[in-house]
């Protein structure tokens, strides 16, 4: 029982080490999160779809690193945004600025959204209109034949 | 209902003039190349920098060396497949000598650069040796090859990403320094 009993602690002691080796190797974890939170902000223009924080390319480790030299260094992060721009363009942002190139990805949709509910009302005002108003003469004809009808249906 | 009359075949034809549209924008859009990101150091100063270069590594080699000059800055590696298939192309072009071709080897191993220019053949006057790619990084390379084109003043005025071909060179690179040599 006691043997059973240290294998047990024994392998509960080897799961922690490894536990402690995944947990992240950051010597300041405030930084470490500023890091991340910023570095999921920016493209990564190897493996486009992917935010420098997401991807393992060798471009995005590196600009990880160069992130936190500059944070380090006491940089803000508008500043470290201006550095990525100035280099890789617009494109390294995930959310574009608003400007005259961009006009038509920030308003695009805006301005298919109230094309789309324009064209809606419009049909849908057409239709709860009638399109031929009947006019006097069908309007008695009418009556008429509603009315030779329910004398016929007269038991 | 007369009045309705003109409107209708329109009407009935505008799906099929909503669907043209999409397949001219879509088929446009397969022909560009998502990789080409303009990059936003066209027509600004080329970013500082002083490497060792990558033959003699007790000298150095900086931007500021060839103002006055039309010159090529390519960004290779030995590691970079793309690279290979663009080299006999720099090497045609540094054997014309229309323009001095200068070599950043990108974020590679010393020994292994030198060697890979040594089986290859080397087009370049000389080459930077950036290995940990921090020049890179001022440059906006995020694909290796790399080419730009530097005026006399030391202004990018093109920049390649991916392999030169023979076409570009003789479409674009060519062209553009022709022009900066004669202003």
């Amino acid at each position: 029982m006691a043997k059973a009993l240290a294998l047990l602690f024994l392998l509960l002691l080897g799961s922690a080490a490894f536990g402690r080796e995944a947990a992240p190797a950051a010597e300041d974890p405030a930084l470490e999160k500023r890091v991340t939170a910023l570095a999921g902000e920016l493209r990564c223009l190897v493996c486009q779809n992917q935010t420098i924080a997401d991807s393992n390319a060798d471009l995005a480790v590196d600009l990880k690193n160069e992130i936190r030299k500059k944070m380090k260094q006491g940089m803000s992060e508008r500043e470290i945004i201006d550095f990525m721009v100035a280099r890789y363009g617009d494109f390294v942002l995930y959310r574009p600025p608003f400007k005259a190139t961009t006009v038509m990805l920030w308003l695009g949709p805006l301005l298919l959204l109230a094309a789309g509910l324009f064209t809606l009302f419009h049909k849908l005002a057409r239709r709860r209109a009638p399109e031929n108003e009947p006019g006097e003469a069908e309007r008695a004809r009418a009556a008429q034949l509603l009315a030779a009808e329910s004398e016929t249906d007269k038991p | 209902m007369t009045a309705e009359t003109p409107n209708k075949p329109r009407l009935f034809l505008l799906p099929l003039g909503v669907f043209s549209a999409l397949v001219v924008l879509l088929g446009v859009g397969l022909t560009l190349n998502p990789r080409e990101v303009p990059s936003p150091l066209i027509d600004k100063p080329a970013p500082h920098f002083e490497l060792p270069q990558l033959h003699e590594p007790d000298k150095t080699f900086s931007e500021k060396d060839m103002l006055g000059k039309v010159w090529l800055l390519n960004v290779w590696a030995s590691w970079c497949v793309s690279c290979r298939v663009e080299h006999p192309v720099l090497l045609d072009l540094a054997r014309s000598n229309a323009v001095p071709i200068y070599g950043l080897n990108y974020k590679d191993r010393r020994e292994e650069g030198v060697a890979w220019l040594r089986s290859l053949g080397d087009p370049y006057r000389l080459s930077a040796f950036d290995e940990n790619g921090r020049v890179g990084i001022d440059y906006g390379v995020y694909g290796v090859p790399e080419t730009y084109v530097i005026d006399k003043r030391g202004v990018i005025r093109y920049k390649q990403i991916g392999p030169v071909t023979p076409e570009i060179v003789k479409t674009k690179i060519l062209p553009l320094v022709n022009e900066l040599n004669r202003g």
